[in-house]
């Protein structure tokens, strides 16, 4: 409960901030469009009113201040108009519309996922080539870094390119961009979690005699859990920034990106934050899911307590 | 019968030397050391921090290399001996995986080592009653006390029955009465399974109460000062620490201490 009017608190905070930024945003707009209307506003010429600035015209006509909250192409939509747009995009459209948002955001999502695992099972891999390794430890970690340090939105075209001209194109670019960049929390925190068992643990296999296998699935593996689902969780709101980024450079029909870019094109500012919302909020159900699944592993685990 | 029983030495060590090369140049770990432990002993090693009681029980199980001297366990190396699963070994924490029941926390050297699914029930059943933990098995590590998780790590460390029972400061972490209690208990596990017990400890009493032979030690370099034979019957109740002969035997241990200068710099 207290929780939930935190959140409420803050929401509500915010909405207030945006509502305000909306009316400087757009009051240029909005006073031309009342003018060829007919509407007296001041000052009168379009001239002056570029000389004033956003707060002058906004102290000096207040009266326009609803219908900046209004305005069709605005600067910056208000957030009711997002909330309708995201309505009417999800609810009102059939699922096989082109505009319809829950069209666009499965194109993403599968693109999502498919990354998703191949960055996730590629950075399990590595993590424990690299805790059982010397030489991988040594090689693997620093590129592992440096791979991230690259620009995703420059290295996003190369990989398109690359992988057009050998004829793979489709849903596999998108995922190799989401998979580079899911790996790598991925192979952070396994890599830490593999290690995680102490001196002690690994002292108590010994007396045992056990062999490296069976330290790894008995001890390492199980004690990596906490670990790899932290991983996940940050792995796959990579993937979906990944699937989005992939989208953009190709001019893509379809998927959030290219909804983003189309409204960009075309100035629908609307367009772009409903998009931009419809991805957030994607996101926090991809991670609230994986905060479940994790609670339930764990707790099955006796992890939890 | 008994006699020639008890006389066969399980763990030999002749001229024992240990250094550790460190940062700061070599450490002195164990010098000169010699002992034998005999079949069904219970010897503990006692002496202040740094002194090398638990380097040297980690010798007896391979988990560290002496540099000098020679050292057999059941007339092997002590490598030999820890790939023929000759020990169980209980440390200071109890260790217990907190993704396993304490019933598959004991099961887990038993399912390293092979042994059938029949077989582990059987003996996860009967070394949970020996240390008393019967119907505890299907509890995790987190809803037991600290006592009980240190005798469900002693449980695992009995469950593929090894005849030496290697054992660093288990009670160290634990209150003295839960402490008292314990050492009553592994007194009578030990008379239940005659196995041959090393164990390092800082009290003297827990020292003098539990063992038939009591190693002294000092530090730098880690050597031993006394072994003392104790005169104390093989059977006691806590309350032998009351008499004249607990108090003499705990006299020489603590002037053996002393002797070591342990606590002069």
């Amino acid at each position: 409960m207290k929780q939930v009017v935190a959140i409420l608190t803050v929401v509500a905070v915010i909405a207030l901030i945006w509502y305000a930024a909306c009316v400087p945003m757009n009051i240029k707009g909005v006073l031309s469009e009342l003018e060829r209307g007919g509407a007296e506003v001041q000052p009168p010429t379009a001239s002056a009113r570029r000389d004033l600035g956003e707060f002058g015209l906004v102290v000096n006509n207040t009266f326009a201040i609803p219908a900046a909250w209004e305005k069709k192409k605005p600067r910056l939509p208000s957030p009711h108009q997002v909330v309708i747009e995201l309505w009417e995009t999800t609810v009102e459209k059939k699922i096989t519309s082109k505009r319809s948002l829950i069209y666009h955001g499965w194109v993403t999502l599968s693109a999502t996922m498919l990354g998703f695992v191949i960055g996730t099972g590629l950075g399990i891999l590595l993590a424990v080539g690299i805790v059982h390794s010397r030489v991988m430890d040594l090689s693997v970690m620093p590129w592992a870094i440096v791979s991230q340090t690259i620009p995703i939105i420059a290295l996003a075209p190369m990989i398109i390119v690359v992988l057009y001209s050998v004829g793979v194109q489709g849903i596999i670019p998108k995922a190799i961009i989401s998979a580079y960049l899911s790996f790598f929390p991925v192979v952070v925190g396994m890599v830490k979690g593999l290690r995680s068992p102490d001196a002690m643990q690994l002292d108590l296999l010994q007396t045992y005699n056990a062999s490296r296998s069976q330290g790894f699935w008995k001890l390492r593996l199980p004690a990596s859990m906490p670990y790899l689902f932290t991983s996940l969780k940050i792995g796959i709101a990579a993937s979906l920034v990944g699937a989005i980024v992939g989208e953009l450079p190709t001019g893509a029909v379809a998927g959030l990106g290219a909804r983003l870019l189309a409204g960009s094109y075309y100035g629908q500012t609307v367009q772009i934050w409903s998009a931009l919302f419809a991805a957030a909020i994607l996101a926090a159900c991809l991670v609230g899911l994986l905060g479940l699944v994790e609670r339930m592993v764990l707790k099955r685990m006796g992890m939890a307590q | 019968m008994n006699t020639e029983s008890t006389t066969q030495p399980v763990i030999q060590a002749r001229q024992l030397d240990l250094t550790f090369q460190t940062n700061d140049g070599p450490v002195h770990a164990l010098k000169d050391v010699n002992l034998t432990i005999d079949k069904g002993d219970f010897v503990s090693f006692i002496g202040p921090s740094g002194c090398g009681k638990t380097t040297f029980l980690r010798c007896i199980a391979a988990l560290e290399t002496p540099t000098g001297g020679t050292l057999t366990v059941n007339d092997m190396t002590p490598d030999e001996a820890r790939r023929k699963r000759a020990y169980g070994y209980v440390f200071q924490a109890a260790g217990l995986y907190p993704w396993r029941t304490i019933s598959k926390n004991i099961k887990l050297p038993l399912e390293i080592m092979g042994y059938s699914a029949a077989e582990q029930d059987e003996r996860v059943n009967k070394v949970l009653e020996l240390v008393d933990l019967a119907g505890f098995g299907g509890k995790f590590p987190w809803q037991l006390s600290g006592g009980m998780q240190q005798r469900a790590s002693i449980a695992r460390a009995l469950a593929f029955d090894a005849d030496i029972l290697l054992m660093d400061e288990p009670f160290g972490a634990l209150d003295e009465i839960v402490r008292d209690h314990l050492n009553e208990q592994l007194l009578a596990l030990w008379a239940r399974t005659e196995k041959t017990i090393g164990f390092v400890t800082h009290s003297i009493p827990e020292a003098v109460y539990l063992s038939t032979k009591i190693v002294v030690m000092s530090p730098r370099p880690g050597r031993i000062t006394d072994v003392i034979d104790s005169p104390l019957p093989r059977e006691r109740q806590l309350d032998i620490r009351d008499t004249p002969e607990f108090i003499e035997v705990a006299h020489r241990v603590r002037d053996g201490l002393r002797a070591g200068h342990s606590y002069d710099d």
